[in-house]
């Protein structure tokens, strides 16, 4: 550690805990309590990055989240993280950091070449240069440029931390735990609200850290152990909010630091907290503004601000010759403690008249004081060695030698979190700065975010803000007003910038991440650039990943200056969150890999996956594709099972199926406007296939329902349509029809739905149950009964999707094993098996069944061959407007059937078709839904929607795939390919 | 994130409710056959920058649907006005606290 840089004495560090890290591999040692940007500067490392465009050195310039440069790859491996703000990150033992953006070393980076092609990198060269005249120019150069400008990259490894979420709620939240923030918090703590305290830095007091004064010291340590002492106060450090949101909704990120989380004991490294709050208080503070002037981005050139931060917070000695420029009082009590620390200490301060008090104390310890003093620029290689100013008086500029110049431009209050609300900053001349343009209802500001910046009215308006909030949230009762520390301070006074920066051949920085210098600004505002948004997309001013928080107000007062025009009428930019960069890990939380989305499962998934089921995804359902008994691919188990039901008998899972009970008296009536077809005369015992429309008129869904007794009855949804369907009936039993006395409710997770089917279903079932007429004149064709395994009440419905003589059973999920267990057991000897999803949609393609892959919410009844289920006595939702001429339309892509003619490529989901002889270009005349293999005919045969449908009936089409270059040859014929009759469900 | 008021759980996160559509309009009666006024229904909508009457169902709470008045501009939602079947619980105190949890 190097002596001459850190003190021996004070700071907030622990020094009895020594940490080790690296920087590119090279060991060095910090202390508890360190940044990484303090510990590097301890080390004497000045020298941490290139510039993103020219490769220009770089230094850190700021000590919180407002850094603009220094920007390090943290971790290796699965762990690497790119563009972690070295400011912000609280030092640990093992950490390992690497600068970015230079190649092959900061130190030597060839890519600093750039900065000779300057000329060429002003604004909107990207566009002009690349983006034409010649087509594909942005494609040869892209890779070269991405190469050249750049931040750190992300790695294509897993990462093996864990991240989570959490759901939080308070009374009071308050963002940001400096003066105003803890007084807030405490006052409302006071009056028994639960609070949350949220700071981004690891330690409470904000600008109290970097505050010598005893009577601050001690305000912060009494405070924080009241605080400490309210059990419905919560401090949230580590914690930054991103995003404030309607109904006083905060998203905030919890970081942890690496070493801190071991995954493997389930910890997380950083978590995503949604705290939903009754009211809420912004104490953001206020980062200060740079100054621009020529080559003001050397190493050594920082804010004033954070020089006094790593000086009176980390014990560092950065300079010994410190030159501190600035336009306003906020710099002298600091630079004061600069020079007591043993620096010599100059202040050019740009304005004419100085209050004499702070003269005075300047004076007191050797400061010289520069008045009417404007820097014009900074020399060195690099680090800062002289700084060049003009002074009033003086005919020629006067360059003084420095070590360390610091920078004071006035402050920017932090309004990120307000104007995510969508309330503009507004300017605020008397502070010169943008403010929140309002607080929206039930949300308080302190302190600085609105030009505050004197301390005992800081501390004063926390307190008010607190009692407010407090209130707000539902404590109204009255308790002391907290204690307010005995200090004095000279009132904020500031210069307005000059209308013009001193001009210079050096490049002076506005925006310091995405290399946006005077120059460029003045380029797009020459090109008529008058618009702040534009300006930033042309020049890519404030576009980096620290928002442009040093940046933007310095861009729009260069603006406005060029324009005339005051900053007011320049406009302001729009904060968006997040406030700070978040990882996409933080935010996708636990929702990664099988946890991507929910997944439903059938009640009989452990058996399916115990006895040799393969399952695939259905919406959100995994689902049996096939059963290994009959084969090892998909290819050719699903015929083996599609055999079994034609020839014997299958048993499938069904579970999926919306299952709905409708009960009540008017419960037919009902059914009846609900369904195109006629239910109000359904019998009891029976069930009938139904079909129902949206309002438009296109289909939403079909399903068969039953009728158990007169006021109950059983509806099965599909798989698809189950959630749309039940929400369906509920909005129109509450909304529509109020004056129905019917309720519907969901059985689908209370019911397990299991089919039989094959031409020796029926025996399966006698065998099953012994003591049921299951004769055909017992339970006919679309026959309904209720019976009982034992004591378990149970379903049966007779009908069929497959084509074959059928049955669906239902039964109490927690009984859906032992029902397909004792079926198994009972269809031994007839060579009973199960079957997947695949032989189950494939039976229904050649039974010409519609499923969810034809029915795409544009079809109509006539278009899927249903139109003379319509009823035409009656009324039925969708009915008007199903009557659309545009929906009776002759030539409406319609479902028919496909054969293929041609031998060698099968026929494809998706295809395109086209009539035999016209030009293959275009959308075609429709496309193919749905395909399988028939085992019946032995060939590749297809559901389609095909344009005129079976009006083409006979015709030889052409099926287009050309993502495989395929065009085969298939016949337009009735959908319907086995039993037209339906001789086999009549048995 | 915007919050909605149920007259039966209280103040829940939108992300529990469906959207239903427009509520600002009457719907045909159901046997109407003209094919105009069901065209209005369905196809035409206002777009205010203002208070909008809208459907919500509560879908992961009591899954009722409820009729919420919400500005399009800054989420606000004012208190709910029609239910056709729940116009006791509509008009309840639960409606005005937004029962925390
Ligand atoms: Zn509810």
């Amino acid at each position: 550690m190097n002596a001459h840089t850190r003190r021996p004495q004070g700071g907030h560090m622990d020094r009895s805990q020594v940490l080790h890290f690296s920087l590119e591999g090279k060991p060095l040692v910090g202390f508890k309590g360190d940044t990484l940007a303090s510990a590097l500067l301890a080390n004497g490392i000045r020298l941490i990055g290139r510039s993103f465009k020219y490769h220009r050195p770089r230094g850190f310039l700021a000590a919180g989240v407002e850094e603009p440069n220094g920007l390090f790859t943290l971790g290796s491996g699965g762990r690497t993280t790119p563009n972690v703000v070295g400011t912000t990150v609280a030092l640990y033992d093992g950490l390992i950091a690497h600068r970015q953006n230079a190649w092959p070393s900061v130190e030597w980076d060839w890519m600093a070449i750039n900065s000779l092609l300057a000329p060429l990198l002003s604004a909107g060269f990207y566009y002009k240069t690349f983006m034409g005249p010649c087509k594909g120019s942005w494609m040869f150069y892209e890779p070269f440029i991405r190469r050249a400008a750049g931040l750190g990259r992300a790695r294509h490894i897993k990462d093996p931390d864990r991240y989570d979420t959490r759901h939080a709620h308070t009374d009071v939240a308050v963002i940001g735990a400096g003066p105003a923030g803890l007084a807030a918090a405490l006052q409302a703590g006071r009056r028994g609200a639960r609070v949350t305290l949220i700071e981004q830095d690891s330690l409470l007091g904000g600008c109290l850290l970097s505050e010598s004064s005893p009577a601050l010291t001690e305000w912060r340590q009494q405070v924080m152990a009241e605080l400490a002492s309210l059990p419905r106060v919560k401090i949230l450090t580590h914690t930054t909010a991103l995003g404030l949101y309607d109904g006083h909704t905060l998203a905030l990120v919890e970081r942890r630091d690496a070493s801190a989380a071991d995954p493997t004991r389930g910890q997380a490294r950083e978590v995503v907290i949604t705290l939903r709050t009754r009211a809420l208080i912004l104490a953001t503070g206020a980062i200060e503004r740079p100054l621009v002037f020529g080559n003001n981005d050397l190493p050594g050139v920082m804010l004033h601000s954070a020089v006094h931060t790593y000086s009176e917070r980390f014990a560092l000695n950065l300079g010994s010759r410190i030159l501190c420029a600035t336009n306003n009082n906020s710099v002298y009590a600091s630079a004061c403690a600069l020079a007591q620390h043993g620096a010599e200490v100059i202040i050019a301060d740009s304005r004419p008249h100085i209050d004499q008090a702070l003269m005075e104390s300047a004076r007191a310890v050797q400061i010289r004081v520069l008045t009417d003093a404007q820097l014009i620029s900074a020399q060195g290689r690099r680090h800062v060695r002289a700084a060049t100013l003009a002074v009033a008086g003086q005919s020629r500029p006067t360059t003084l030698p420095c070590d360390l110049l610091t920078l004071s431009g006035g402050w920017n209050p932090t309004v990120h979190l307000s104007s995510h609300t969508g309330i503009a900053p507004v300017y605020r001349a008397a502070v010169d700065a943008f403010v929140p343009g309002r607080y929206a209802s039930g949300h308080y500001g302190a302190g600085a975010i609105h030009g505050c910046y004197a301390l005992p009215e800081v501390i004063r308006e926390g307190a008010t803000a607190g009692q407010d909030a407090a209130m707000q949230a539902g404590y109204p009762q009255p308790v002391d007003v907290i204690a307010i520390p005995a200090v004095s301070t000279v009132p904020y006074a500031f210069e307005l910038p000059r209308t013009a920066y001193p001009r210079t051949r050096q490049k002076a920085f506005v925006d310091f991440q995405t290399d946006v210098t005077t120059q460029d600004l003045t380029i797009a505002h020459e090109e008529g650039f008058v618009s702040v948004e534009h300006l930033k997309r042309y020049t890519t001013l404030g576009m980096g990943t620290d928002q442009g928080k040093t940046s933007n107000v310095n861009g729009i007062q260069h603006m406005a200056a060029l324009r005339d025009v005051p900053i007011p009428s320049a406009g302001t930019t729009t904060f968006r969150p997040p406030y700070t960069p978040v990882s996409i890990g933080a935010l996708a939380g636990r929702r990664v890999g099988q946890h991507f989305r929910p997944i439903r499962r059938s009640p009989l998934h452990d058996w399916h996956a115990t006895h040799g089921g393969v399952f695939t995804e259905a919406g959100p359902w995994l689902r049996v594709w096939y059963y290994q008994w009959a084969g090892s691919s998909v290819e050719s188990a699903y015929l083996e099972e599609m055999r079994v039901v034609r020839q014997g008998v299958g048993l499938s899972d069904v579970s999926s199926l919306g299952k709905i009970d409708i009960q009540g008296p008017d419960a037919a009536e009902f059914l009846n406007r609900v369904y195109v077809n006629g239910f109000a005369k359904l019998p009891i015992g029976k069930a009938r296939y139904g079909v129902m429309l949206n309002d438009d008129g296109t289909v939403l869904d079909d399903g068969t329902t039953a009728r158990f007794s007169d006021t109950q009855y059983f509806m099965t949804t599909t798989t698809a349509q189950a959630v749309e369907v039940m929400s369906r009936l509920e909005f129109l039993t509450q909304q529509v029809w109020p004056e129905l006395a019917v309720n519907v409710t969901s059985l689908s997770d209370q019911w397990a739905g299991l089919c039989i089917a094959g031409p020796k279903a029926r025996a399966v079932l006698q065998n099953a149950f012994p003591t049921l007429d299951s004769s055909d004149a017992a339970i006919p064709y679309m026959g309904a009964r209720e019976a009982s395994l034992g004591e378990v009440p149970l379903r049966l419905l007779r009908l069929s999707f497959s084509g074959e003589l059928a049955y669906e059973l239902y039964v109490p999920s927690e009984y859906g094993q032992a029902l397909w267990e004792h079926l198994l057991v009972a269809g031994a000897h007839l060579g009973i098996q199960p079957y997947g999803l695949e032989a189950l949609a494939s039976l229904r393609i050649e039974k010409g069944h519609v499923a969810g892959l034809e029915l795409d919410h544009r079809n109509t009844l006539d278009d899927l061959g249903l139109g003379k289920m319509a009823s035409r006595d009656k009324a039925y939702i969708g009915r008007a407007l199903s009557q659309r001429p545009g929906l009776k339309a002759m030539d409406r892509w319609s479902l028919v059937g496909l054969r293929l003619t041609t031998t060698g490529s099968p026929l494809r989901g998706g295809a395109v078709l086209f009539a035999k002889d016209e030009p293959l270009t275009g959308h075609g005349r429709g496309y193919i839904t749905s395909v399988t293999w028939s085992t019946e005919l032995n060939q590749y045969i297809a559901l389609a929607l095909y344009q005129g449908g079976l009006r083409h009936e006979g015709e030889e089409i052409v099926c287009a795939y050309p993502l495989k270059n395929e065009y085969t040859r298939a016949t337009i014929v009735s959908p319907v390919f086995i039993d037209p009759s339906g001789a086999r469900l009549h048995v | 994130m915007l919050r909605i008021p149920c007259p039966h759980c209280g103040l829940r996160d939108y992300t529990e409710f469906q959207y239903g559509g427009d509520a600002s309009k009457i719907r045909p009666v159901h046997t109407e056959e003209c094919l105009a006024p069901w065209h209005d229904h369905v196809f035409l909508f206002d777009n205010p920058k203002g208070v909008h009457r809208e459907y919500w169902q509560h879908r992961l709470g009591c899954r009722q649907w409820l009729i919420i008045d919400r500005h399009t501009a800054t989420n606000v939602i004012e208190p709910t006005t029609r239910d056709p079947t729940n116009s006791d619980l509509m008009n309840s105190d639960l409606m005005n606290t937004g029962r925390q949890p």
